[in-house]
């Protein structure tokens, strides 16, 4: 990277999360003011977005090349009070807190006190949430059966398709127009709503406008006083982008990249989204203007990486904003999860890998920031030396990119209706999460706790942490007479919660409906604006919502050793179990080695665990998928859990697979913390047994050290092992390169690390099988590779 | 007829073994070997029973059983599960051991049913067996992995414990087979022990005057056997050995190569 990139790069990596008071402070002044009382909400939510980037302070970075901060400065993080209502205790957690913190100074503190709060109190989502909601449903909550994505965040976590790249704002601003004028007051009761719908959307793509003219005035003024004239040049050339798009279709891979930043920081301004926003399949989206500027010379390859090396540093400048509470445990991370997706297939149903995407792939390990995320749409198309490229990437350690299935999303959106060819254009966001990029509204809903639900299972309904009858009376497990019966009962559990989760994120969803439509992010998203119809109210073409299956690992050890050792084998009995699990297994130490030795364990290819999983599949898949949501779609799966699995744990006693109590649970599809012994092959295998198309995305995690793949040979093995999940329609695999801290950890709890592979000399093997000499001989190895 | 009930003792089945042969590989290490080289470093196979081994390092009491009795269609089982990884890469089924062809009719068996379900077979041996059995395993499967260590037969007693006279003989003789499959000649790097003396010089002129073979594969000795020794019970001859250095394993390649060998470091 050049120095410019350098500097960008070391101030973005330096800059401390802080908060800002800007947004709420102007959001509030907005509201106080009164001026929009008379105007219906989706227009009074426009006019505050207006105000809002009209009166927001303009930030231009030292020797930048894309312009537009959410904050007044990198880094500075602002929050929404119409969401979510941060107490002087919360800023005071969020700035003392280890890990995540953001910074809050007195005086940011005393505008919260002295206007934010006062004025939002009573008035925010959060609060109208939780007092829509059931006495059961705050029972769930409270004990960790699930989590809600719509507490302090709004419904966002959506990408964005092709649309900008052919479409200014003013062309959407005439699709407004023709939507207003079809509008037929005859025939459609709705037609009132959907005119103040497209007013609003109106309003909004012409604040976006101001504001990115408010940058070109800037850039104009600067480059007045610049001395350099190479910089004066260059900021004449960004006044003229920003006054060029977005009203205006981008001409030029610089305004491409302009655009699409202008319109996150839009997205990400009007609400909080969660996530964030997103270019999904960018190398596809930018490859027409990469290539018309190399042929013709107006770019060399240099200034296409200098422009996406800028275009990086803004995503990291750019932390999730500021989790609390439950919030902040299922997701304990500063990562707004931007996924960029690379390669896979055109619409047409060809390989779509092309020069642009290797290109990313180098900016991508030369920035090796936080954010964005970077993936690869691998499919049976694409050549393996694409995989390559990313594996090479993968084994520096830096945990990106992360390798999709390209033909399983396409099979997974078929099926969940969407055409094939906006299946073709979509692709994974956020962690794993299957979407029709540019045309559907995908939220998660919450995370959602398979083996806690067992526990309560386990004891007639009870949740033996807090002693209170929160599931149903499915009888004592001691009475049970076969694994049948037990197994009945814990479906019946189950669907319990899961009925109790719908029925709140219907109302949630019709809360934001309602009380906070967001007609900016509805201008982008297909077919808002044909329909007239909010983003948040159904009015994109494809509306889903995700509840996220956690600990499928656990909870398939957990009835898989009550069946084998209870009811198959009759080694003890439930009371004797149950009774070690209350004990945390203090004291029963030689059950305690049965259960984590000699059960059998989901993750070593063993059908006897492994068809336990199917079954759990199949009461989860049924309980939720193809039951309506608020917005005229459907609720499906999908089996991620971001960190919810270690809060989960932590509210979760011990289990039937000898896991200690608050111990965190399994995570996404892998196998037990050190359950699988049968190496890679075995996890994938069992993984592999998972129905992948009927999820919107499944997690595994392998763990291997660099060395394993050092050489190109490794690297092809690596290849075949990818492609051979694949071939069994696995949906996601990522590659943990492991540091040296890991390594040490292992040494010191070798039971939670039986699965990791090292490369010795010539060969790999099993770290805690290794001489301790050779251990620490390996983890001095890899320090010394630099970790 | 493929006879299923046959048993045999394996002390362990690995999988994902990418350094043993071609592609994704599930090994069989088969339990006893007539040799007790000083560097073994599976000295877990070496006896032909069952054996007790302490679990883990830093004094556990717990034992753990090394070497199970497995049938025939128990082990094909195994193998099967990971067909889909040997497809795509190219790669199958490794004995290795100990020595499998000590187990002659276990490991025919195993490699007629390979061979059926056409899963590629390679089998990794010290080449110590009687000819007519050595002969008849070798000429069934794809890929021979024969260990050549030293050419002087006192030497060869010493550290070995048995004469090189039969493992000549059989490579030999198998090198001139119209039935031979792929081989790859396995040379130990032990310091002092196998890279001195004109050692390499004498096994690469010997390798040279059979004519067909061209790999050589180059295993530098690893002290990581040596827990697994405490854990037995068993003395280690070579404990306060050191790996060879780059430089040594550097030496003793390019002496191969200057031999005309295709050479590589490591399986």
């Amino acid at each position: 990277m050049n120095d410019r990139i350098r500097k960008l790069r070391e101030q973005s990596l330096k800059a401390k999360p802080k908060l800002s008071a800007e947004r709420a402070e102007l959001i509030t002044e907005f509201y106080k003011s009164g001026v929009s009382m008379k105007e219906p909400v989706p227009v009074q939510r426009a006019l505050a977005f207006k105000f809002i980037l009209e009166n927001k302070a303009i930030c231009i970075n030292d020797g930048e090349l894309v312009v537009g901060e959410r904050g007044p400065a990198p880094k500075a993080t602002p929050t929404y009070p119409e969401v979510c209502i941060h107490s002087i205790k919360d800023l005071e957690v969020l700035d003392a807190r280890e890990k995540v913190a953001f910074e809050c100074d007195e005086s940011t503190k005393k505008i919260y006190r002295d206007e934010i709060i006062p004025f939002w109190q009573g008035k925010s989502i959060r609060e109208k949430i939780f007092s829509h909601m059931s006495g059961k449903w705050e029972d769930a909550y409270q004990a960790g059966i699930f989590t809600e994505f719509q507490e302090q965040r709004s419904p966002g976590h959506t990408v964005l398709g092709d649309k900008i790249y052919s479409k200014g704002f003013e062309e959407l601003k005439n699709e407004i127009d023709i939507s207003l004028q079809n509008l037929d007051y005859h025939h459609d009761a709705k037609a009132l709503d959907k005119a103040e719908q497209l007013r609003a959307m109106n309003i909004a793509a012409a604040a976006m406008i101001v504001y990115a003219g408010r940058y070109g005035n800037e850039l104009n003024r600067l480059a007045k006083s610049e001395n350099d004239p190479a910089r004066k040049d260059e900021l004449l050339t960004m006044a003229g982008i920003c006054c060029h798009v977005p009203a205006k279709p981008p001409r030029t891979f610089w305004e491409a990249l302009q655009y699409y930043w202008f319109v996150h920081v839009g997205v990400i301004t009007e609400l909080n989204p969660w996530d964030s926003f997103n270019p999904g399949r960018l190398d596809q989206h930018l490859y027409p203007f990469y290539e018309k500027e190399i042929r013709s010379g107006s770019m060399d390859r240099e200034r296409v990486m200098e422009l996406l090396q800028a275009f990086w540093i803004k995503f990291n400048n750019h932390p999730s904003p500021p989790k609390t509470g439950v919030t902040a445990k299922e997701s304990n991370t500063y990562v707004d999860f931007s996924l960029i997706n690379l390669g896979g297939l055109k619409r047409d149903n060809t390989d779509a890998v092309n020069e642009l995407s290797y290109l990313i792939l180098d900016v991508v390990e030369e920035m090796r920031l936080l954010q964005p995320s970077s993936m690869i749409q691998l499919s049976k198309k694409n050549p393996d030396r694409f995989i390559k490229r990313a594996l090479k990437i993968i084994r520096t350690g830096f945990g990106q990119p992360s390798i999709f299935n390209a033909d399983s999303i396409v099979q997974e959106l078929v099926r969940q209706g969407k055409t094939i060819e906006d299946a073709r254009d979509g692709g994974a966001s956020g962690c794993v999460e299957t979407g029709a990029f540019g045309r559907e509204c995908y939220i998660l809903t919450g995370y959602f706790n398979l083996p806690k639900i067992f526990e309560i299972t386990l004891n007639n309904g009870v949740d033996p942490r807090t002693e209170r009858q929160i599931g149903l009376q499915t009888g004592n497990p001691r009475d049970f007479e076969t694994y049948e019966s037990l197994f009945d009962a814990y479906a019946k559990q189950v669907t319990f919660f899961i009925d109790i989760k719908i029925r709140g994120n219907n109302i949630i969803e019709r809360i934001n409906a309602k009380y906070m439509p967001v007609p900016f992010l509805s201008l982008l998203i297909d077919d808002c604006i044909q329909n007239g119809m909010d983003y948040n109210a159904g009015g994109a073409r494809y509306n889903t919502s995700y509840i996220q299956g956690v600990g499928l690992g656990s909870i398939t050890d957990s009835l898989t050793s009550i069946k084998y050792n209870v009811f198959d084998k009759e080694l003890l009995s439930m009371d004797e179990m149950l009774c070690a699990m209350t004990d945390d297994f203090e004291g029963h130490n030689d059950l305690k080695r049965r259960l984590l030795d000699n059960t059998p364990k989901y993750g070593n290819d063993n059908d006897y665990a492994d068809s336990v999983m199917k079954d759990i599949f199949e009461l989860f898949y049924r309980a939720v998928n193809k039951r309506p949501n608020a917005k005229g779609g459907m609720h499906r799966i999908n089996l991620l859990p971001t960190t919810s699995h270690v809060y989960f744990g932590s509210v979760t006693g011990a289990m039937p697979d000898g896991r200690k109590a608050h111990a965190p649970l399994s995570e996404g599809i892998s196998p037990v913390q050190g359950a699988d012994l049968n190496g890679p092959t075995a996890v994938i295998k069992s993984a592999g047994k998972i129905d992948h198309i009927r999820t919107g995305g499944t997690l595994l995690n392998q763990k291997f050290i660099p060395q394993v793949i050092e050489d190109q040979e490794g690297m092809n093995k690596l290849t075949h092992l990818v492609r051979s999940y694949f071939k069994m329609d696995g949906h996601h695999i990522q590659f943990n390169v492991v540091s040296s801290d890991v390594l040490k950890d292992a040494q010191n709890n070798p039971d939670d690390y039986r699965d990791l592979i090292v490369r010795v000399a010539g060969y790999s093997d099993y770290f805690v099988d290794l001489t301790s000499e050779l251990q620490k001989e390996i983890i001095n190895r890899t320090e010394h590779d630099g970790f | 007829m493929v006879n299923f009930m046959i048993t045999g003792t394996i002390f362990k089945i690995k999988k994902f073994a990418i350094h043993d042969g071609p592609g994704i590989r599930t090994t069989l290490f088969l339990k006893g070997c007539p040799m007790s080289c000083w560097w073994c470093h599976n000295p877990e196979g070496q006896k032909f029973e069952s054996e007790k081994m302490i679990k883990g390092e830093n004094g556990s009491n717990q034992n753990e059983w090394v070497g199970r009795e497995m049938t025939v269609s128990e082990v094909i089982r195994e193998i099967e599960k990971d067909i889909i990884f040997y497809d795509e890469s190219g790669g199958g089924a490794t004995f290795s051991g100990g020595e499998p062809l000590s187990q002659p009719d276990f490991v025919d068996q195993l490699i007629i049913e390979c061979k059926k379900k056409e899963i590629n077979t390679l089998l990794d041996t010290t080449g110590f067996a009687p000819s007519d059995i050595f002969l008849n395993l070798s000429r069934k499967v794809d890929f021979l992995f024969f260990d050549l260590k030293l050419i002087n037969d006192k030497e060869h007693i010493k550290y070995t414990g048995i004469s090189n006279r039969l493992v000549l003989e059989n490579l030999k003789m198998i090198s001139k087979d119209k039935k031979r499959p792929s081989i790859h000649i396995r040379f130990p790097v032990i310091p002092g022990i196998t890279d001195t003396n004109g050692n390499p010089e004498r096994l690469a002129e010997f390798v040279k005057s059979l004519d067909t073979i061209q790999h050589i594969d180059i295993l530098p000795y690893h002290n990581i056997a040596n827990g697994k020794y405490q854990r037995l019970g068993m003395e280690n001859k070579l404990a306060g050995l050191k790996p060879p250095g780059n430089s040594e394993v550097e030496t003793v390649m390019s002496i191969f190569k200057s031999y005309g060998f295709s050479v590589k470091s490591g399986g």
